[in-house]
Order: structure tokens, then C-alpha cells, then sequence
């Protein structure tokens, strides 16, 4: 059942709106329930609740479409379930359980009462939903359009969506050199971390000598604390191969590879799925809906190595060989994969794409700032109330993400910085929380955009401890071929490590600071080049901290081992025990009745006793 | 790594780590898959640990044979990425995640509670091979941090209390 250019023009015409999606608009009037099962909702339950869900319906003999979906963003709210009834608005329950699915059954899908106390948004606009949930007010969906709305795992509901419709667009109307004229005219730039103009990069693998190109998609999404990359590829996995038919198109490749990190089953299979439906409608393989261009793709499953996030290094792990950087030039626009010229993008650049291409350049360019176009999704985490995935416009500011979108500080505590860009980024202080998130204006206070993971630390976090943490992970992901990154960054990280021992000294400070600007200008590859960054930052805008630690020996966040003590208020010590018997150590004395002490001689830190105490009475000095 | 082979090492009849010896009907099967094919190595690397839970050392001659390459070649590359193992592991890999989000949530307190659960230290395996456990630097379920994976199954929203229940429904 191929598919050929004639079935992609509406009415004659390429740019006709799309149709509504099964997800809004159930089928002959049957009820629709939809489960997110993306890799978070399926860690939060999502499976049982998916399992509950078929056997309740069996059950009652009811007739429903069911629906599994990627994720729509709201982490903290999964399991959500969503039920769409005929002319009502799509209606979504959040944290749901297998115990509360016959009650949605009975009296939502059965007697058409959603249960309010449960409901968590509702989506009357596909392409804009959850107007009534803050979250979503200051997002703009241009990448994760699809992601939570349409089933995954088919084809064809993404092609309701206007899927495959910018690719049908470029091989009927367009010539490659236009494509590529389009994509630059967006302004659309690599949202991989670096922020390279797409288009241009394009240009020059297209002007590049050779018969053989390869189109790349880095899909080995390594920063911790990011899952943009998962969720795109687990919720809308065709977005992304569209976007690379039309790069390969307009750069004049005919194979391409989908490098995915192995941590990463579920989109894995999604994209294998993905790449099989899209081969039998005539989407990939060869004369593309009846162009005559051919253009092969392939998944490459990673296999547990950061430094492999670099493009020559991916590259080298594709051929096979240790995943290692090489100098650049010559780029891999001109000498890439086996020698051959060759483009690589990011999933979020790539998902971009389609959108791009099928709405028109001047329509991108008019979101965002004057030099950073368009939208960035952000994956919000750690200390915040809202985790999440939010796409947002480029140009908003921190602060915006923080409190409008992501809520604000989880239980009432004092912000303190945001780290963004993962180990290769910086941690921003409150301070600057006005800061507009674009490249420009990020790279001015020493962070990056990066691949948009940006985890959120209040004063329960030691920026000290924090920096040891990055360093502990680029010095071990450290490759070892060039000297400034493998001695560098394990020397940062012992220095960094005396010093929340409570043994560093002022002097350290100035040598931390060195090696950092040295390590930053002369490793190989953007993994050393960035690796100093949480340094640099943390001493620019957290020196007191690290000064506390050295001079005081104190750990103002009460975090670093060495320098904290555990202590039993006797006021609030309800003398009951529970901390003694959880004690690995055998620390604590006292009796019933009898108040409990901590043995200081004894005590490990370790903290058990702390998260026992159910009367707060554990304190740390 | 310790275990380097040693020279002439026979593709087939030698004795596993654990005693049972080497079955080279999986290997040929995968390697079959890949006559002729470029960049096959870690394709080639991954499914036979996908077969035998690590890369024993005669599958290890066979494929240098096959692709025609030095043995020295192939621990190279297996050494190089944190996937590969080149003893056998547990039947269930218990990778418990200790990125940025994770670690700002309390992941090493959960690393520790399953450490004491299974009594294995990261990197090891149990004496009965029922678990590996590992520290993973992030697996993207930051959203619902601290987290861990068994198998092929993500956990999440964990606290001390869940882990004992989790790890018991594998055997």
C-alpha cells in the first residue's frame, strides 16, 4: 500500500489544514481512553493501569478504543489517563491507579460524568491543549506537537496530522538548493547544545565532492537530567524521520543512521516500528512517493559511552571502532562517516523540520528572538514542583520557566540556581533568573542553552558537592585521547573533592580555576572544551560557598559528609525508638522515655536516622 | 580488564567463567547476519551479549576470525563502552540511575538501599547470579527521579521502602 504524492495534496493543495486526530475526535461516536505510556508513565505504572483499564472494560462489556500514547509532559502528574467522548472536550486524570480506573469506567466513560476531584486539565485544542492548566500557558508546541496526542506506534495517525506532508511538499514543489534556502531563512538552529544555523550546515554537505552522503541523527541524549530527545522519539518517532527524508533530499544523501543511546529500549523499538510502517507506504527506501529520490535509513542502538554525544566520535562508534573525537578540520560535512561526506543533527532540530518546511520560514522566524528563531524544549527538573517537558520560545526568560511554567520551588524552599545544559553547562544563580533563555544571552553568563536539560537546586544543595558531582561524571566519561580533558578534569575533581572533605586550602581555589580556563581552551572535543563550565560557574557565582567549606569548615547546605554532625534536639525527641533500631551503626543511645544522643565517635553520616524520625527531631549542624 | 585471552584460543568446546561450556550455535547465527556488512562490530558485540549475558572469551576469538581482525582490536572496543562485560552477569540488571536530577532527589540513598537489599556492591553481581547491580549515569526519567531500571523496566518516584518488593518479582 504505497503512498504517492497525489494522496499528500488536500483538495489539490499541499497546505490544507489538517484533520482532526482520533485523540480529539473519537471514532463512529465509540468512547476513546488514552494511557501515556512513554517511559516515564510506564516507570510511574502506567502498564497496570493500561492492563486495569482492558480488564475493567472487558468486564462491563463496554466497546472503547484504547490508546496508548507517548508523553505529553506533565511527569509529575503520570500516570495520566485522558477520556475523549463524542463532543465533549478530551478530559485528563492525573496520577492514576489501577484501583481508580472502574470508577473513571463506570461513571465517565459509562454515564459521561467526568469525575472532577480527579481531573487535571482538559484539551479542547489539540495544537494548543490544556488552556486551564499553567503549565502549558506560556508553551508553544511546535516540536511536541504530536507527543501525547497521537498513538505512536501508527503511521497513521500521523499522517492525519499533516505527517509526511512538508516531505511531499519539498519533493513535488522544491529544489534541493530551496529547501536548503528555507531552512536557513527560519533561523533554525542545532538544538543539540552547540547552536550551529542548520541550513548552513546543510549547505556545506551539499557542496561537499563526493557520490555517497550520510544523514546522521544524534540521538545519544547523554546529558543527566534531560529526556527531551526520549520523548520526542518515544512520542512522535516520525517527525523526526521526515525531517531527515528532507534534509537527506536537499543535501543529496541516500542513507542515514539513527544513533540511539541503549538506555533507551522504548524508543528504540518505536523507531524501528516507525521505519518499517514508513518503508511500506513508500516513505523511505526507494523513489520516495514516486520522486525517484531514494533515501535508506538505520538505527544504531549506542553502547554506553557520553564522549559518543560528540559528532566525530559518534561517528566513529557507527564504523564500529572505540567511540573517540578526532581534530576537526576536516569537518564531517566534507570527510564524516567512512569518509564520505556527511550531516548530523540533533532529534529536536530534526523534529523541527517538517513544521518549518510545511509552514513557511517567515512563520518560524516570527517566534523567538532576533538570533535565536523559534522554540526550545526544556526537560524541568529537580527541586521543582512541575517536573516536566516544556517547549517554550526561545526569548522567555528563567525565570518564566521556573515559576509560570514549572510552578515554582517544591516545598516552599529558597531557590537557589539553576544548572542548564547538563554536565557541559553552567549553573545559573537566582540573581539572573531574568535572563532571557537564548544562546547569546546564556553564553554570557557562562552557561549554555545546551541540550535543554535544567535542573532546578534550592538550599538543600551544596554547589560544591553539585560541581564534584559533574566533574565526578565527565572525569570518568572522559575519553582519555587528549591530555587537557583526562588529567584535567580528574584533577578538578580531586581538588573539588579535598575541599568538601574540608581539606582544600585558599590556593586551591586559584589552581581549580586555572585548570579550568585551561582544560576549556585546549581539550580536543566539545566534551573537555565544556567540561569546566560548572566549574567556572560555581566559583563565579558561589565562591562563598566554596570559601565556608575551606576557611569555616562548614557545608552551609549541611551536604558534604566531612563537615557536617548529626544531632537529636531533646525537645522534640519523642524517646520512641525507631531511629536507635535503624541505627546500622549502633550510635544512638537512649531508652523509652529515655531521650536519644548521638554517638559523634560512631556516627557515619549516613543519615538513616534523619529520614526515620517522624518528629523532625534529627538535625544537622 | 584482567581477563586478556590467551593465544590460539579455541572458538568452540572451551569451558565458560561458570563452568558450562561454550554452545557456538547463537554466535554463528548472529555473525551470519552480518557477512559483508560495514560497522558491524558493535551490532555483532551487543546481540552476543544479548545471547550469553557477556562476551566469553571464545565468542570473542570466533568474531576476530570472523572480521577478520586482532583479538586486541575487539577488547579495545569492548572495554571502551560501559555496555560490554566480559564476565557473566546477573539474570536481572538492577541499574539504579544517579543523574543530576536523581542525584538532586537522593539517588545515592536508594543505590545504598539496594545495596544493602542484594549485599553486592555497584559493579557486582550476586554469587546465586540472580542480580547484577549498577549505577547508570542517567536514564532520562528525570521527571520522576530518583529512578531505577531492571531489565528493560524503568521505576520511578522510589523511596527505600519500594526497592525490596521491586527486586522480589525477579527472579
Amino acid at each position: 500500500m504505497s503512498l504517492t504524492l497525489r494522496d499528500f495534496s488536500r483538495h489539490g493543495e499541499l497546505n490544507a489544514p489538517a484533520q482532526a486526530s482520533r485523540a480529539v475526535a473519537p471514532r463512529d461516536g465509540r468512547p476513546t481512553i488514552v494511557v501515556g505510556l512513554g517511559t516515564c508513565g510506564i516507570a510511574a505504572g502506567g502498564q497496570e493501569v493500561y492492563d486495569a483499564l482492558v480488564a475493567e472494560l472487558k468486564k462491563r462489556g463496554l466497546d472503547a478504543d484504547l490508546v496508548s500514547v507517548g508523553c505529553i509532559g506533565m511527569c509529575e502528574q503520570e500516570v495520566l489517563v485522558d477520556v475523549v467522548l463524542k463532543g465533549a472536550p478530551r478530559v485528563t486524570y492525573a496520577r492514576v491507579t489501577p484501583d481508580m480506573v472502574a470508577r473513571i469506567i463506570d461513571e465517565h466513560v459509562g454515564r459521561g460524568k467526568p469525575i472532577q476531584e480527579w481531573v487535571a486539565g482538559t484539551i479542547t485544542d489539540e495544537f494548543d491543549p490544556y488552556r486551564d492548566v499553567p503549565f502549558y500557558q506560556k508553551q508553544k508546541r511546535i516540536v511536541l506537537r504530536n507527543c501525547g496526542i497521537i498513538d505512536p506506534e501508527r503511521i497513521e495517525e500521523y499522517i492525519e496530522r499533516d505527517g509526511y506532508r512538508g516531505l511531499a511538499k519539498v519533493l513535488s514543489t522544491m529544489k534541493p538548493a530551496e529547501v536548503i534556502d528555507e531552512v536557513k531563512k527560519s533561523g533554525l538552529r542545532g538544538r543539540g547544545g552547540a547552536g550551529f544555523l542548520t541550513g548552513q550546515k546543510w549547505e556545506f554537505a551539499a557542496k561537499a565532492v563526493g557520490d555517497k552522503k550520510y544523514m546522521i541523527c544524534n540521538a545519544d541524549e547523554g546529558d543527566p537530567g534531560a529526556f527531551m530527545d526520549r520523548s520526542v522519539l518515544e512520542g512522535d518517532p516520525h517527525a523526526v524521520i521526515e525531517g531527515m527524508i528532507i534534509g537527506a533530499y536537499a543535501v543529496g544523501a541516500d542513507e542515514g543512521y539513527i544513533y540511539c543511546r541503549a538506555e533507551y529500549p522504548l524508543a528504540i523499538k518505536r523507531l524501528n516500528l516507525a521505519i518499517a510502517q514508513a518503508t511500506e507506504r513508500g516513505l523511505l527506501g526507494r523513489n520516495i512517493l514516486g520522486s525517484g529520490f531514494n533515501f535508506e535509513l538505520h538505527v544504531k542502538e549506542g553502547a554506553g559511552a557520553f564522549v559518543c554525544g560528540e559528532e566525530t566520535a559518534l561517528m566513529a562508534s557507527i564504523e564500529g571502532e572505540r567511540g573517540m573525537p578526532r581534530p576537526r578540520p576536516p569537518f564531517p560535512a566534507n570527510r564524516g562517516l567512512w569518509a564520505s561526506p556527511s550531516n548530523i543533527n540533533n532529534v529536536e532540530t530534526w523534529a523541527n523540520v517538517p513544521q518549518i518546511i510545511l509552514n513557511g520560514s517567515g512563520w518560524y522566524a516570527a517566534i523567538g528572538t532576533e538570533k535565536s528563531k523559534g522554540t526550545k524544549v526544556f526537560a524541568l527538573t529537580g527541586r521543582i514542583k512541575n517536573t516536566g517537558l516544556a517547549e517554550v520560545p526561545m526569548g522567555i526568560t528563567l525565570r518564566e520557566i521556573i515559576y509560570d511554567v514549572g510552578g515554582g520551588i517544591k516545598d516552599d524552599k529558597e531557590f537557589k540556581a539553576v544548572q542548564i545544559g547538563g554536565p557541559s553547562g553552567g549553573c545559573i544563580p537566582a540573581k539572573l533568573m531574568d535572563t532571557p533563555v537564548d544562546y547569546e544571552s546564556l553564553a554570557a553568563t557562562g552557561a549554555i542553552v545546551g541540550s535543554g536539560g535544567l535542573v532546578v537546586v534550592d538550599e538543600t544543595t551544596c554547589m560544591v558537592d553539585f560541581n564534584k558531582f559533574f566533574l565526578n561524571f565527565t572525569q570518568s566519561e572522559s575519553c582519555g585521547k587528549c591530555t587537557p580533558c583526562r588529567e584535567g578534569t580528574k584533577r578538578m575533581y580531586e581538588i573539588v573533592t579535598r575541599i568538601t572533605e574540608g581539606q582544600g586550602t585558599m590556593e586551591d581555589l586559584d589552581k581549580l580555576e586555572e585548570l579550568a580556563q585551561m582544560v576549556k581552551e585546549t581539550s580536543l572535543c566539545g566534551l573537555g572544551q565544556t567540561a569546566p563550565n560548572p566549574v567556572l560557574t560555581t566559583l563565579r557565582y558561589f565562591r562563598d560557598e566554596y570559601i565556608a567549606h575551606i576557611v569555616d569548615k562548614r557545608c552551609p547546605a549541611h551536604v558534604c559528609k566531612a563537615l557536617i554532625k548529626f544531632r537529636i534536639d531533646p525537645d522534640k525527641c519523642k524517646a520512641c525508638l525507631i531511629c536507635k533500631r535503624s541505627c546500622a551503626q549502633q550510635a544512638i543511645s537512649g531508652d523509652k522515655k529515655v531521650v536519644h544522643v548521638i554517638d559523634q565517635a560512631k556516627c557515619t553520616q549516613c543519615g538513616t536516622c534523619e529520614q526515620v524520625c517522624p518528629f523532625g527531631a534529627v538535625i544537622r549542624e | 580488564m584482567s581477563a586478556m585471552p590467551e593465544k590460539n584460543t579455541m572458538p568452540t568446546g572451551e569451558a565458560h567463567e561458570n563452568g558450562t561450556v561454550f554452545d557456538p550455535t547463537s554466535l554463528e547465527g548472529i555473525l551470519e547476519k552480518y557477512r559483508g556488512a560495514k560497522g558491524a562490530l558493535i551490532p555483532i558485540l551487543q546481540q552476543t551479549q544479548a545471547s550469553y549475558g557477556y562476551l566469553p572469551r571464545p565468542a570473542v576469538g570466533r568474531i576476530a576470525k570472523f572480521l577478520k581482525v586482532p583479538e586486541s582490536k575487539i577488547y579495545g572496543v569492548a572495554t571502551f563502552y560501559a555496555q560490554f562485560h566480559l564476565h557473566p552477569r546477573g539474570r536481572n540488571i538492577v541499574r539504579v540511575c544517579l543523574g543530576t536530577a536523581c542525584h538532586v532527589r537522593g539517588g545515592e540513598g536508594i543505590l545504598d538501599a539496594v545495596s544493602d537489599e542484594l549485599k553486592v556492591k555497584p559493579g557486582e553481581t550476586t554469587p546465586d547470579l540472580r542480580y547484577t547491580l549498577e549505577r547508570v549515569a542517567c536514564l532520562g526519567a528525570c521527571g520522576l527521579s530518583p529512578a531505577m531500571m531492571v531489565n528493560d523496566t524503568t521505576y520511578g518516584r522510589l523511596t527505600k521502602k519500594k526497592i525490596a518488593e521491586i527486586l522480589k518479582k525477579y527472579e
